[in-house]
C-alpha cells in the first residue's frame, strides 16, 4: 500500500531524575501519498518529536511506521526534512549545498549539476548559486533548505516551523512556493507551524495536538491549499469560511495553553 | 608573614600612585593632542548623522574604532617620552642633564694648630662613554698654603671618595679637620652642595663628590633611542655573541612552528577523537583537563631535567603548550556541531563516515583556527621565556645574556621584535582565518 501509515506510535522519554514524559501517545494516522498536512499546537505538545520519529531521529517507545509498506527504521532520503534554521552547511556555497544529497550518493556531477540548475530556478535562487550560505538572507536560506531536501527526490518532506524565523512578507512569498512545489511535484508534505493561518493555507488536512499526553486533539479537512495553488493567498485568507475556521482553532489552542498554564500553577 | 603582606600592600598603594601619575601624564597628552586635532579639522569632518550616536550601542565592538590619528600620537607621544626622559640628542635637553665638564670647589680647613686654610678641589667628570685618561693639573691652582688642591676624576651620575686631607701639611695630625665647602660649614654625615654637584662627608671625615646627576635616565636603565637604534644597525651588521640579530629570532620561530605543528598533528585527531568516541573522551579527559590549566612555563623545570637544554627540551615544551589548546578546540569544534545539520545530513543520504569528513570536520573548522591563534600566542611567549632558562640561541637566549652584561639597548630591541613578530603571528592567523573559514561568526 501506498502512503505513510502510522500505527498507534507513542514516545516516552525518560526523565534523569526518574519521571518521564508521555511526549506522544497512541497516535493514529494514514497520510495518503501527495497529501499536504499542516500540524498545529501549543508549545510542548510533542510536534517535533512527531516529525523526528518520522524522519527516524527518534525511535518510538512503542508503535510501527511504515511508508509505502515498508517500516520507518532510521533516516532514509525518501524522507526529507526541512529545518527552522540552521542546518544549511555553511562552509559550502548554494549550489553544493543543494548537491549534497546526489553527491553523497556518487551520482555523476553532470547530473547533480542540471538537477541543482533546475532547483535553482524552480525556487527562484537562478543568479545565487555561487554564493556563500552565510552572504544569503533568512528567506533565500530556506529556499535553499527546500531545494536542498528535493533534489534527494524525497516520497515526503517534512518541515518543522520553515518559516517561523521569516519576516511577514517573506513568509508569504515562501507559502506560495511551498504550495507550488507540493502541486508540482506532488510530493506528500507534511509542515510543522505556530501559525494558525499558515496552517489553514498549507494543510488540506490540519491536524491539531493536545498535550500531555501528545495526541491528536481534532482534525480538518480543508479547501484553502487547494485554492491557493497559483492564486493570491489574501485572496484566499477572504474565503467565507477561512476567518470563522481561524477563530476556532485559535480558541482551542487558547484553551489548551490555559489549562496547561493552570495545571503547572496547581501543581 | 604579617611583615610580608603589609609590604605588599605598601607596594600596591604605591604602585597605584604611580600608575595613576603616569596615566595622568599620558592623558593629558592625550587630551591635549585632541585639542589640536579638533581644532584642526573643525567642521571639515564632523560623524553625520547616527554615526556620531553610535558609542551609544555598548557591547557592539563595531560602535567605536579606533581613531587612527590617536592611534600615531600616541606612538609618537611614547617615543617623545622615551626621548625626553633619556635626554635624546635628538630632540633640544628639555629635562636638565646630567653635569659633565670640569669643575671646582673649595674646602676650608683647620689644622692641629687651629690654623684655618682654604684648599681647591678639581673635579672633571666625564661622560658615561668618554675614555678620556686626562686629568686636571693641580699646579693650575695658584696660591699656596698647607692646605693643598686636590683632583678628583669621576664619571656623570657617579659619586668619588675624596680625602682632602692626605696630601695637606699636617694632615695626617690629630684634630686637622675640613669645616666648610666654598664657605658653607659641613660636619660628618652632612651634605653640602656646590654649583656643579653635591659634597657628601662621611663619618670619618672624607668628602664623597657627586656631580649633579640631572633628571634624565642613565642609559644603564634605559638608554635614549638613537643609541638604541645605533646598536640595532650594529647587531644587524654583527649580530651578538657570534649569533646574527636575525638568526636568533629565526631560531625562535622556528621552534614555535615545529612545535606548534606537532601540535596540531597530534592535538587535532585527539580532540577530534575525543569528541566523537565517549570510550576516548573518558580515557583522555583526566589528563587534558589536568593540563589545560598547568601553565606551560611551570613545565620548563621539568623538561629542563628530562631532555637537558637542546632543542628536544624547548620543541617538546612548545608541543605541550599547542597540544592541549588544539585538543580541546577540536573537541569543542566537533561536539559544537548543531544537530540539525547531522541530521540533515543523515536524511540527505549521507553515511556515517560521510558526515564525519563532510560535515563535522568542516563544521569544526572555525573552532580550530580560533585555538590555532591562542596556541600561536601561548608559543610565542613559552618559547621566549623558555630560552631565557636555557637556550644556545633565540630571541630570549640573547635578551638574557645582553642583560647579564647590562646591554639595556640589546634588550629593548629584543624586546620591541619580540612584540613585533607575535602581533605579526597574529595578523597572519587572522588573515589566514579570514581565508579559510569565511562563515566563522557569520552562521
Ligand atoms: N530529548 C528529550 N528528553 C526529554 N524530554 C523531551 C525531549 N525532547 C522533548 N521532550 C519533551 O517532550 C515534549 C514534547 O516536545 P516537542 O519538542 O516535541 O514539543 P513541540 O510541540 O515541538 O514544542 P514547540 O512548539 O515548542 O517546538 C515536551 O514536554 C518536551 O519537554
Ligand atoms: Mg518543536
Amino acid at each position: 500500500m501506498t502512503g505513510l501509515v502510522i500505527d498507534d506510535v507513542s514516545m516516552t522519554f525518560e526523565l534523569p531524575n526518574g519521571g518521564n514524559v508521555e511526549a506522544l501517545k497512541n497516535i493514529n494516522l494514514e497520510i495518503k501519498e501527495g497529501e499536504l498536512m499542516s500540524v498545529l499546537g501549543p508549545s510542548g505538545c510533542g510536534k517535533t518529536t512527531f516529525l523526528n520519529i518520522l524522519a527516524g531521529f527518534l525511535a518510538p517507545t512503542a508503535g510501527v511506521m511504515t511508508l509505502n509498506g515498508h517500516n520507518i527504521t532510521g533516516p532514509h532520503p525518501e524522507r526529507g526534512m526541512v529545518f527552522q534554521h540552521g542546518a544549511l552547511f555553511e562552509w559550502m556555497n548554494v549550489s553544493h549545498n543543494i548537491g549534497f544529497g546526489p553527491k553523497m550518493k556518487g551520482t555523476p556531477q553532470v547530473e547533480i549539476d542540471a538537477k541543482v540548475e533546475e532547483l535553482l530556478s524552480i525556487v527562484g535562487l537562478q543568479d545565487f548559486g555561487e554564493k556563500m550560505i552565510y552572504e544569503m538572507s533568512g528567506g533565500m536560506q530556506q529556499r535553499v533548505a527546500l531545494a536542498r531536501c528535493l533534489a534527494n527526490d524525497p516520497d515526503v518532506i517534512l518541515m518543522d516551523e520553515p518559516l517561523g524565523a521569516l519576516d511577514a512578507l517573506t513568509r508569504e512569498k515562501m507559502q506560495s512556493l511551498v504550495l507550488d512545489i507540493w502541486k508540482k511535484t506532488g510530493k506528500t508534505i507534511i509542515l510543522i507551524t505556530h501559525s494558525v493561518e499558515e496552517a489553514l493555507l498549507l494543510g488540506e488536512r490540519l491536524l491539531v495536538m493536545a498535550p500531555r499526553p501528545g495526541r491528536v486533539h481534532k482534525e480538518y479537512k480543508l479547501p484553502f491549499a487547494e485554492l491557493g495553488v497559483g492564486a493570491d493567498l489574501r485572496e484566499v485568507k477572504r474565503h467565507p469560511e477561512f476567518g470563522p475556521t481561524r477563530d476556532e482553532i485559535l480558541n482551542m489552542i487558547w484553551d489548551m495553553e490555559e489549562e496547561i498554564m493552570g495545571r503547572t500553577e496547581n501543581a | 608573614m604579617g611583615k610580608e603582606i603589609l609590604d605588599v600592600l605598601g607596594v600596591t598603594l604605591w604602585m597605584i600612585v604611580g600608575i595613576i601619575g603616569i596615566f595622568a601624564l599620558y592623558l593629558a597628552v592625550s587630551g591635549l593632542c585632541y585639542l589640536v586635532q579638533r581644532a584642526y579639522y573643525r567642521g571639515r569632518d564632523r560623524a553625520k548623522g547616527y554615526t556620531s550616536l553610535k558609542t551609544v550601542t555598548f557591547g557592539d565592538e563595531s560602535a567605536v574604532t579606533g581613531n587612527r590619528m590617536a592611534s600615531v600620537a600616541a606612538v609618537i607621544t611614547l617615543f617623545l617620552f622615551w626621548g625626553i626622559a633619556t635626554g635624546s640628542k635628538l630632540l633640544p635637553p628639555i629635562l636638565p642633564q646630567p653635569f659633565v665638564g670640569e669643575s671646582a670647589f673649595e674646602y676650608t680647613a683647620v689644622n692641629a694648630a687651629g690654623e684655618s686654610a682654604t684648599g681647591t678641589v678639581l673635579v672633571q667628570v666625564n661622560a658615561a662613554d668618554s675614555d678620556d685618561k686626562s686629568k686636571p693639573d693641580p699646579a693650575s691652582v695658584v696660591g699656596a698654603s698647607f692646605a693643598k688642591t686636590d683632583v678628583v676624576v669621576v664619571a656623570e651620575r657617579r659619586a668619588k671618595l675624596v680625602k682632602v686631607q692626605s696630601n695637606d701639611d699636617g694632615g695626617d695630625q690629630d684634630g686637622y679637620t675640613v669645616t666648610a665647602i666654598n664657605g658653607k660649614p659641613i660636619a660628618p654625615e652632612e651634605t653640602v652642595s656646590f654649583d656643579d654637584g653635591d659634597v657628601f662627608m662621611t663619618a670619618k671625615g672624607s668628602l664623597s663628590v657627586r656631580p649633579a646627576t640631572g633628571m634624565t635616565m642613565e642609559a644603564l636603565y634605559l638608554p635614549p633611542p638613537e643609541k638604541v637604534w645605533e646598536r640595532f644597525i650594529q647587531l644587524n651588521k654583527e649580530g651578538y655573541l657570534g649569533v646574527g640579530l636575525w638568526e636568533n629570532v629565526f631560531w625562535s620561530l622556528i621552534r614555535v612552528v615545529v612545535g606548534f605543528a606537532l601540535g596540531c598533528l597530534f592535538g587535532i585527531p585527539l580532540g577530534f577523537a575525543m569528541g566523537l568516541n565517549s570510550w576516548l573522551r573518558g580515557w583522555f579527559e583526566p589528563i587534558v583537563e589536568f593540563m589545560r590549566p598547568v601553565p606551560p612555563l611551570a613545565l620548563i623545570p621539568l623538561i629542563i631535567i628530562w631532555f637537558g637544554i637542546g632543542e628536544q627540551g624547548k620543541i617538546s615544551l612548545l608541543f605541550l603548550a599547542a597540544l592541549w589548546i588544539m585538543t580541546i578546540a577540536a573537541r569543542s569544534g566537533v561536539s559544537g556541531v548543531n544537530i540539525a545539520k547531522v541530521h540533515a545530513a543523515y536524511s540527505l543520504g549521507a553515511t556515517k563516515k560521510q558526515i564525519l569528513t563532510k560535515v563535522i570536520l568542516p563544521n569544526s573548522l572555525p573552532e580550530i583556527f580560533t585555538g590555532a591563534r591562542v596556541a600561536m600566542g601561548v608559543c610565542w611567549g613559552t618559547v621566549v621565556a623558555a630560552e631565557l632558562v636555557a637556550a644556545e640561541k633565540g630571541a630570549g637566549k640573547m635578551i638574557i645574556a645582553a642583560s647579564k652584561f647590562s646591554l639595556t639597548d640589546i634588550v629593548i630591541i629584543g624586546i620591541i621584535i619580540i612584540g613585533v613578530i607575535g602581533y605579526l603571528i597574529d595578523v597572519l592567523m587572522r588573515i589566514a582565518e579570514r581565508r579559510l573559514v569565511p562563515w566563522k561568526g557569520k552562521a
